[in-house]
């Protein structure tokens, strides 16, 4: 029988967790995601799994304290948002540098800086250009419901482990904050520490006398075999790029105007496409849910259908440039956002879209 | 007798311990990181426990110490160690875990971390060479550096009025709650490396009670960053460390 429940988007990254079979959670408050902590703390996971919860010093640690779990091939995450991302970045770049799986939930809100606490979308350049120091990348999901916050944590640690890589899911706010009705998915078992010896034999787990000694490291003095490394890394985000795409298409068989946008935005542009289709306007909608590999391929194929496209983002426009990219001049790209925390109103975006794209 | 009749098998008293690798060390010579890594490696090896140790490599010219050590070994981040350390125990309580970390790693980027997981009573073992200097960086001052020590960045000697104090971290973490064992050791002389051991081997012993944080500071020498011969580094350690960092257990368990 299915199992519904009533959650916030943060709690149904934490009870995710704990189904998913996560080995551990290392954490440090901040708004607009404290509630992921919270309720892995209220719920014991300690006593339904076996899971361990820490909340750590900073976020600095957490992030290192998700490293030296990863390094034991342990099914380990953080979340965290904005300001706490910062901090996390060095530990991300080396997580990545050495090729570990981990997830890392970034709930966004407006900055630079402190900011404000209201939600945002201003991170898409931190989190899909690196981010830390060095040649690396991230694999990106964005949710734009409660069911996705909940879904995308396996899906997040399935790819995590699949590729070596640390995994993003990059939700903000708005989504973390609101309350939806979500199908819950059955318990996975943790794997018990035979098991992750066989499915992860790089792992440091102690060096047993049957196979060599196991070492972690993103360090190579020698520059050839550093070069390798890095050689390495851009073939596995090549093959992300290949094989992990992942978009949805609204109402775009016969657009002739597209939006494209991904988490909160993409909600509002829903109700826009509503407003602009009663209005004779034929818009559609593609919402990347992968951020990196990006729909690129998907985006260019749509701007031989359509007459202009508009990136809606709540920032500046940071991924426009991407759009831009993909669709290569094609036809008119622009971009619409608020930012600062404010979220866009769907006539607003509509109006945008009428002055920006068509009339201009 | 002929030199090489001397160096046979039997007539050998020290030996390549067997947990050291065949890689050369990356230490300069009389550097005490080489006698320490001696000694941890052959703790490990008297209690048969290879398989179950898991080590934690800082950055620093210990940043290789992966290299030399044969058991599973991690990489961690500038003073990120004891993080990465409290992950894995937690993850895996039944193994031991310890991480090892210079002045600067230590008591400098990572005071946070050192801090914290003292006080959480992570159980396990930090074992902390204090050279009071910055060695792979060429030469800076570290948090450890004495009063009027010259360093690249103190050249003409540590002002405390502009530099501010060194730090006596052992001593601030010998008062957290969560810590079991804390005692300062040295690898200057032999007496002292025999001494150093004792302190290493009871820190493993103790890490299998789960009864909280154990710290091994090992005063040593950098004789390179103090521009000295191995022989003058060791004196100038004695007359000039010692006094400031005193050798002896700072807090030892109360049985
Ligand atoms: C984040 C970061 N900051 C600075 C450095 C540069 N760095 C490398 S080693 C080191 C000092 C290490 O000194 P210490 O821990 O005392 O070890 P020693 O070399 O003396 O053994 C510094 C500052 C770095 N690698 N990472
Ligand atoms: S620089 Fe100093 S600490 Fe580093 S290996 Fe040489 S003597 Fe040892």
């Amino acid at each position: 029988m299915k199992e519904l429940r009533l959650m916030k988007g943060n709690e149904a990254i934490a009870e995710a967790a704990i189904r998913a079979g996560a080995d551990g959670y290392f954490g440090y408050p901040i708004t607009p995601q404290s509630e992921v902590i919270e309720y892995l703390m209220a719920q014991k996971p300690h006593e339904r799994t076996g899971m361990v919860v820490l909340q750590a010093e900073s976020e600095v640690a957490a992030i290192n304290m998700v490293y030296g779990g990863a390094c034991c091939g342990k099914k380990v995450m953080t979340s965290s948002s904005s300001p706490g991302i910062s901090l996390k970045q060095e530990g991300i770049s080396y997580i990545a540098g050495a090729e570990l799986p981990c997830l890392v939930v970034n709930v966004v809100r407006g900055g630079p800086g402190l900011g404000t606490i209201q939600p945002a979308q201003s991170d898409y350049f931190q989190s899909t250009k690196g981010g830390g120091h060095g040649d690396y990348r991230l694999l990106v999901l964005a949710p734009a419901s409660v069911q996705e916050m909940f879904d995308f944590v396996k899906i997040g640690f399935d790819l995590a482990f699949k590729y070596r890589n640390p995994t993003m899911i990059l939700s903000d706010g708005a989504i973390g904050q609101m309350m939806e009705k979500v199908e819950l998915s059955e318990q996975i078992p943790r794997r018990t520490n035979e098991e992750v010896v066989k499915t992860c034999p790089w792992a440091t787990t102690g060096k047993t006398p049957n196979r060599e000694r196991n070492i972690i490291t993103s360090l190579d003095l020698d520059s050839a075999n550093q070069e390798k490394r890095v050689l390495r890394l851009r073939d596995k985000y090549k093959k992300m790029q290949e094989d992990e795409v992942r978009f949805e298409k609204i109402k775009c068989d016969d657009a002739e105007y597209l939006l494209v946008a991904y988490g909160s935005s993409a909600r509002i542009c829903q109700k826009t496409i509503e407003i602009a289709r009663k209005k004779g306007i034929k818009v559609g909608l593609l919402r990347p849910i992968t951020l990196f590999p990006f729909p690129s391929k998907q985006i260019n194929e749509m701007a031989k259908q359509v007459k202009g496209i508009l990136s809606v983002e709540m920032s500046l426009g940071q991924m426009v440039e991407d759009v831009k990219l993909a669709v290569c001049g094609k036809v008119k790209v622009e971009h619409f956002g608020r930012c600062g925390g404010i979220i866009p109103a769907p006539e607003e975006i509509l109006e945008a879209l009428q002055k920006q794209i068509i009339g201009g | 007798m002929a030199e090489l009749d001397i160096v046979k098998e039997e007539n050998l008293v020290y030996k390549k311990t067997k947990l050291l690798t065949k890689k050369q060390l990356s230490y300069c010579p009389g550097c005490g990181h080489g006698v320490v890594h001696r000694m941890v490696m052959e703790v490990v090896d008297e209690l048969g426990i290879q398989s179950e140790t898991i080590g934690i490599a800082p950055v620093g010219c210990s940043v290789l110490a992966y290299e030399f050590m044969d058991i599973d070994m991690q990489q961690a981040a500038h003073g990120r160690a004891p993080a990465l350390a409290t992950a894995i125990k937690r993850l895996m309580p039944e193994k031991y875990v310890f991480t090892y970390q210079g002045d600067g790693d230590l008591a400098a980027i990572g005071t946070a971390e050192t801090i914290h997981s003292c006080n959480r009573g992570e159980n396990f073992l930090i074992i902390f060479i204090n050279n009071g200097i910055y060695g792979m960086t060429g030469g800076q001052m570290a948090p450890t550096t004495l009063p009027g020590m010259k360093t690249s960045t103190s050249p003409y000697g540590r002002d405390v009025k502009l530099m501010g104090n060194p730090l006596k971290i052992t001593e601030i973490v010998a008062q957290l709650p969560g810590t079991y064992y804390v005692t300062r050791q040295s690898v200057h002389t032999p007496a002292n490396v025999r001494k150093t051991k004792k302190a290493i081997l009871k820190s493993f012993e103790y890490q299998k009670q789960q009864k909280g944080t154990c710290l091994v500071e090992i005063v040593s020498n950098c004789n390179s960053g103090w521009k000295m011969t191995p022989l003058q580094s060791n004196k100038w350690l004695e007359e000039n460390m010692l006094p400031f960092y005193p050798l002896g257990d700072l807090k030892v368990p109360k049985e």
